[in-house]
């Protein structure tokens, strides 16, 4: 792909084109659309871990006045999940309640009362089994099985190994190798989740808004669980409150006030509470790391063993790509020989996790990151010199077959370890002071999707119309992090027009093109690109028109801010008014196609699984964090971050800056505090206090540096920046920790009790030293 | 129980019939179609309700309604004057405090009842003034920034 050289809107600081509603409080979300004339819905869940359901009686709730829709699993008998071969969950309970929370009826009344009081009338009749809260519980030996498929309740293994694991350890000067427990974390966008359904009953049509990331993928399952045709449905998604992973599935919430709509024969909204919208869950899941590495006196890396177990909760959901992501990537950030990855996908009686920021990487990278900056420790070695040590060479292919070819990650060390003073205060600080760092990265983008069709990646529509306006029309959702303004911006540069000439209308599904949506940071790579073809093709149809005008060869044209004119001659200059009405007087109103389609090459290794973690392209991350720890209390401030990130090109480096500092910061609350809890399976985290995150007392000053590699494939040679950077800080947080108190900790998150733990443990064990002596 | 409540929103004085139970972000919201003030969670953990009673930035999840007769309400929706953003809005939009925007109603509003206190806020304080108010997607760094801008321009 020729990317056109940028000299107008892109790289330039440009505020969201969809900013001043959201300042306004003009930006309608999904819950903001009930105006009085829909239904409420609301959700009967499972008050048990795991059973069998006997009967669920709703005669009363039907009889109810004001009641107009009662659904149960009765009501749906086809499975729904984002995997095509691995869909293994209902709408609404069928035979069996799998974790508390789970739905299992839902009903429509004329206000939030009557549906309140309708749920209690519906009887239900639920034989208890035993209910496994802890990976190791759900493998036991005599644990009865979640899904009858999946005996010993493993819901996919992962054995894969690459280069020659044995020799490598063989030639190692240090072998180690550690456990780490990492918390399950929830994504806890601001925004609860909500649906609202309008059923035409006359014509026999839906139309849903939601709060979801990928419109598409509801679209299919609305069409499945209501077995209606793709064609009678359409799904428009308004302003959504933050994703984060949250919504790539097809959550139940979205089919339920489908299915109440249509039997209501009418408007319902659904809109969760905020514990309800924690019991959908799909968060990062409760993970274990058993890691093991290979390191020469020179800092090199030879070998890599690592064993990860993953409690993925009741459903099948995202699973299995969570599962090979968690492998697939302790590759393709250094330059690493011969790895060996185990994992296992294990079910639990918890709500179902899935895709959350950083994608099955984040735990393992913690892992990776802590025990190489041990072993660095060990061998006396400056663990930015052991990075260096592994540096990748562009292009390439790693072992597992992923595609390679930019690699800002020299320059991300250079500058962090500058901005933050690494060596002249490393050891240096004041006691209780420390200084961590980690490097990271993540996709641009999944190179082969997980509902694979064949159909282009990207598709995006541009239309000129008589008013000199440019509309473009795309399917890639914006959630916050600014992919509006990315595609508006990328039509400017290319048209050589002012951003205010440019509208964007997205996601609705009888207007915009099929998109695969906002997750694993495909949006700016993919539809970056497929803009960029479409407001190319315009280009020319433009420059054609303008050498008409000129009576010139289309090649001397030259079209810059708005103005074509001749190359070389000052006379006869035309605006882009005078050029768009020629064009469009040789045929009306012009509509042109772009595309993006990722090559067969960048579609990872032929092993089985080998096209996940596959991508056009990797950000590069690295970061220091500075802290200050209170072994008294156990407290951890965190002072201050340098974060360096190598996004290929800064479309808009504003929109990277908010999306490096965001994802960093998400990343510090996994380290410090965001754990969710169950007792019995209840949630007991399930509000945003006892959801422990970060406020904006204890969030640190975080320097962002931005470094611009120029992938060859990307759109001006863009890759991601929202992702890249937060798998870290988890392990920057934990080195820096370690350098201030000597503590090394295996747990995430690292709260106050761990640490006043560990601190005691320490000082027992040095007590016990001084005694032996 | 219902009771007759007469309050200012923003410039207009309203008087309506509420049950006495009536939230403030229900009376606004679905009363008076004000939706720039968000429900983020189930009663007093997020801030994205927060408007300004009386000058002062409060949760409206957690305020009945008819406590409010005869009070001034200030919203995300009477900020802008003339179609013209406010000192916060401006700096909000062109500093990237708001992603997502769902936080950001609530933000503007903590932030203003800042800013009538003080012109001059310290770092200290805008991280005090906005201590209830969660945010998920902008690590904060851009907020921070942005009412020390809008501070900045008042002055
Ligand atoms: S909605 Fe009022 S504090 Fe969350
Ligand atoms: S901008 Fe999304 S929650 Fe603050």
């Amino acid at each position: 792909m020729s990317a056109p050289t940028h000299t107008g809107a892109a790289g330039r600081p440009v505020p969201l084109i969809d900013g001043i509603e959201k300042v306004t409080g003009k930006a309608v979300y999904t819950a903001d659309l009930e105006r009085g004339d829909a239904l409420t819905g609301r959700v009967l869940r499972s008050p048990v871990s795991h059973g069998e359901i006997i009967s669920i009686d709703v005669t009363k709730a039907l009889a109810l006045e004001g009641v107009r829709a009662v659904v149960t699993g009765e009501d749906c008998a086809q499975t729904y999940g984002v995997i095509p071969i691995a869909m293994n969950e209902y709408p609404l309970a069928r035979g069996k309640v799998r974790y508390r929370g789970e739905p299992i009826a839902a009903v429509a009344a004329v206000d939030a009362r009557t549906a309140k009081q309708a749920l209690d009338l519906i009887d239900i009749n639920i034989r208890e089994l035993p209910a496994y809260y802890t990976a190791s519980d759900a493998r036991a030996a005599d644990a009865v099985a979640l899904h009858d498929d999946k005996p010993g309740n493993v819901e996919r293994k992962v054995h894969h190994a690459f280069g020659d694991v044995a020799a490598g350890f063989a030639t190692a000067d240090l072998v180690s190798s550690s456990r780490f427990d990492c918390a399950e974390v929830n994504h806890a966008q601001m925004e609860p989740h909500a649906a609202l359904a309008d059923f035409d009953a006359e014509r026999g049509r839906l139309t849903l808004q939601s709060v979801s990331q990928v419109p598409y993928y509801v679209h299919l399952m609305l069409a499945r669980c209501l077995d209606m045709d793709t064609s009678s449905i359409r799904v428009i998604k308004p302003f959504v409150g933050g994703g984060f992973g949250s919504r790539t599935e097809t959550l139940n919430f979205e089919l339920i006030a489908a299915l109440l709509a249509r039997q209501a024969g009418g408007k319902v909204m659904v809109r969760l509470t905020r514990e309800e919208t924690f019991v959908t869950h799909r968060g990062r899941p409760d993970t274990q790391v058993d890691l093991k590495l290979g390191l020469r006196k020179d800092g090199r890396i030879v070998a890599v063993a690592c064993e990860v177990v993953q409690r993925g909760g009741a459903y099948a959901g995202y699973g299995l790509v969570t599962i090979l992501y968690a492998g697939a990537l302790l590759h393709g950030l250094y330059d690493i020989p011969a790895v060996k990855y185990d994992g296992y996908r294990v079910y639990a009686n918890l709500p179902p996790c899935g895709a959350m920021r950083g994608h099955g990487t984040v735990d393992v990278r913690h892992a990776f990151e802590c025990l190489l900056d041990r072993m660095a420790r060990e061998l006396g070695l400056d663990p930015f010199e052991v990075r260096r040590a592994n540096l990748l060479t562009a292009p390439c292919h790693t072992p597992n077959g992923l595609m390679v070819n930019s690699y800002g990650l020299a320059q991300c060390l250079q500058r962090v370890e500058t901005a933050s003073g690494w060596h002249e205060r490393k050891g240096k600080l004041p006691p209780g002071h420390g200084l961590g760092m980690a490097c990271s990265h993540y996709v641009s983008g999944a190179a082969k999707p997980v509902h694979w069709t064949g159909e282009p990646h990207a598709v995006v529509n541009l239309k000129l119309d008589f008013d000199g306006g440019v509309t473009v029309l795309t399917g890639a959702s914006d959630i916050g992090q600014g992919s509006t303004t990315m595609v508006a911006v990328a039509a400017a540069e290319v048209l050589q027009v002012d951003l205010g000439r440019i509208r964007v209308v997205a996601n609705d599904s009888a207007i915009t093109p099929k998109d695969n949506g906002s997750y694993s940071s495909r949006v700016t790579f993919m539809v970056g690109n497929a803009t960029i073809e479409a407001a190319g093709r315009l280009r020319e149809m433009l420059i054609d028109a303008a050498a008409r005008k000129l009576d010139a060869d289309p090649s001397d044209i030259e079209c810059t801010l708005e103005t074509f004119s001749v190359r070389g001659s000052r006379q006869s200059i035309l605006s882009f008014a005078e050029v768009a009405q020629a064009a469009l007087a040789v045929d009306g109103t012009i509509t042109v196609k772009g595309t993006f389609t990722c090559p067969p090459d960048a579609q990872g290794g032929k092993h089985r699984g080998g096209a996940v973690g596959s991508t056009m392209g990797f950000s590069y991350a690295a970061q220091v964090v500075e802290v200050s720890v209170d072994r008294e209390t156990g407290s951890i401030a965190v002072e201050k971050v340098w974060a360096a990130l190598d996004c290929g090109f800064a479309i808009n480096p504003l929109a990277v800056e908010g999306q490096i500092e965001g994802s960093v910061w998400m990343g510090m609350g996994q380290a410090l505090c965001e754990e969710t809890h169950y007792a019995e399976g209840l949630p007991v985290h399930a509000n945003l206090l006892d959801y422990r995150m970060p406020t904006i007392v204890e969030s640190p000053d975080i320097e962002v540096h931005i470094v611009e590699s120029n992938d060859p494939l990307g759109p001006f040679g863009a890759k991601e920046a929202g992702e890249g950077a937060l798998s870290g800080f988890p392990p920057a947080l934990a080195c820096a920790v370690a350098d201030a108190t000597g503590l090394n900790i295996d747990t995430l998150p690292l709260t106050p009790d761990r640490i006043v733990e560990a601190s005691v443990q320490q000082q027992r064990a040095a007590r016990r030293g001084k005694t032996a002596r | 129980m219902k009771r007759i409540l007469t309050v200012r929103i923003n410039d207009t004085v309203h008087e309506d019939v509420v049950p006495d139970n009536l939230l403030l972000v229900d009376y606004l919201r679905d009363f008076n179609g004000l939706t720039g003030t968000k429900t983020g969670c189930d009663g007093g953990e997020c801030g994205a309700c927060t408007v300004l009673i009386d000058g002062t930035a409060r949760p409206s999840c957690i305020t009945l309604a008819v406590s409010c007769d005869g009070s001034k309400i200030e919203t995300i929706e009477g900020q802008a004057r003339d179609g013209r953003l406010s000192a916060l809005q401006r700096a909000f939009h062109e500093k990237l405090g708001t992603q997502c925007g769902f936080c950001t109603p609530g933000m503007i509003m903590a932030a203003e009842g800042l800013l009538r206190r003080s012109g001059k806020p310290t770092d200290e304080q805008i991280r005090t003034a906005l201590a209830g108010n969660l945010c998920r997607c902008t690590g904060y760094v851009k907020i921070i920034e942005s009412v020390r801008a809008a501070a900045e321009a008042i002055r």
